[in-house]
């Protein structure tokens, strides 16, 4: 309980902050790289797109854009569990469902990082 | 020709001698002007003295006659059986509380939570009464007013499922009510009541769901005060984590 207790703002402010990644950027990043450029809408080469990538800023941007949404995830995700009846297992719940997005998050920055 | 009727589907029970809540049909005359209130004051009046609800003002205010109507937690002093028409019309406890007998349910989870947010003005020091009352402008009146229009009627726990299913989180008017007071300019024990706000049991535990502020009758919005609880509480937790003598 004590740990809840101190842990919790925490978790939340990840997911309250990945919600707004998750609704505000991603949509945008579905829109361009799943149609926009795929469809030719935006004239963009392979090897453009493959030298932005490689900027630090734009790596730090990639980082925050597919790391915090994992959180928002993991927060949801714990709340659906618990809510469907799953309530006596509440610790193990939001260690897997936390603990999954910080996988994914030293993932991400892993293949960044490469 | 006959007067019009409508029928109430009524749960009855006493625990200690019934096994279980069970429903009781009765009908009574259907007025267009009557509440479900008034449909029960007419059964116990005239057909079964022993059914036992709360009600007191009959207009909104006491916040005692809170009942699940149809399904849905409801003032029945203003829930009007024209907009249930032609029935039946199902009057059960509210639920998520304990029943102590037919409609009445136990208060007293509520009550110790009300008490633990701490729902008064706090001082570090009072002033003399000599020196006159708090003064307060309407602007400083309009950050909280919404919040203190509570009636305490608990439809808010009713429709609420996390409560529904651990009754340990404090809830929506608790938190509401912690938060008027914490926007009170005449208030000083934020400090006192932010920690009770934002520990485990407080508002982290809440989902988001919505239903208490769709429930409320008196346009609290329980659920602005939890959101915005959590954003400062959010705030407040990486302030403290970032500078130490930040979240003091
Ligand atoms: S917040 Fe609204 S629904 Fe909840 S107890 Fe107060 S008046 Fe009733
Ligand atoms: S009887 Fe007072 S609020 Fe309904």
């Amino acid at each position: 309980m004590s740990t809840r207790k101190t842990s919790e703002p925490f978790w939340w402010g990840l997911f309250s902050v990945g919600g707004v990644v998750a609704a505000f950027l991603v949509p945008v990043h579905l829109f361009l790289h799943g149609l926009a450029v795929p469809l030719g809408w935006i004239p963009v080469s392979p090897a453009r797109i493959q030298a932005l990538v490689g900027h630090p800023l734009i790596k730090l941007y990639l980082f925050v854009l597919i790391a915090l949404p994992l959180y928002h995830w993991a927060h949801r995700f714990r709340f659906i569990l618990e809510d469907v009846g799953l309530h006596a297992l509440r610790a193990p719940i939001a260690v897997l469902s936390y603990g999954s997005a910080v996988v994914g998050t030293v993932l991400t920055l892993w293949v960044l990082l490469r | 020709m006959s007067e019009e009727t409508i029928t109430l589907e009524v749960t009855r029970y006493r625990p200690g001698h019934d096994r279980e809540p069970r429903a009781q049909t009765f009908s009574v005359p259907y007025r267009k002007d009557w509440v479900v209130l008034d449909a029960l004051n007419h059964i116990k009046d005239r057909t079964d003295g022993t059914l036992s609800y709360r009600w007191s003002c009959r207009m909104g205010v006491c916040g005692s006659c809170g009942m699940m109507v149809n399904g849905v937690p409801k003032l029945t002093c203003a829930a009007f059986l024209r907009d249930y028409h032609p029935g039946p019309i199902r009057v059960e406890p509210l639920a998520n509380f304990p029943v102590v007998r037919d409609l009445v349910i136990s208060l007293d989870d509520f009550m110790e939570k009300l008490r633990r947010v701490k729902p008064w003005i706090i001082r570090e020091v009072e002033k003399p009464v000599a020196e006159g009352e708090y003064l307060q402008t309407p602007a400083q009146l309009d950050l909280y007013k919404q919040f203190s229009m509570c009636i305490n009627c608990m439809l808010c726990y009713a429709a609420c499922p996390v409560y529904g299913l651990d009754p340990v989180f404090i809830g929506p008017a608790a938190i509401a009510l912690g938060y008027r007071y914490n926007l009170d300019s005449r208030d000083e024990g934020y400090r006192i009541r932010q920690p009770i706000l934002t520990e485990a049991v407080g508002v982290w535990d809440c989902t988001f769901v919505g239903e208490c502020s769709v429930v409320c009758p008196k346009g609290v919005d329980p659920a602005a005060a939890i959101q915005r609880s959590k954003v400062a509480g959010a705030k407040e937790w990486f302030m403290s984590m970032l500078l130490p003598w930040g979240g003091r």
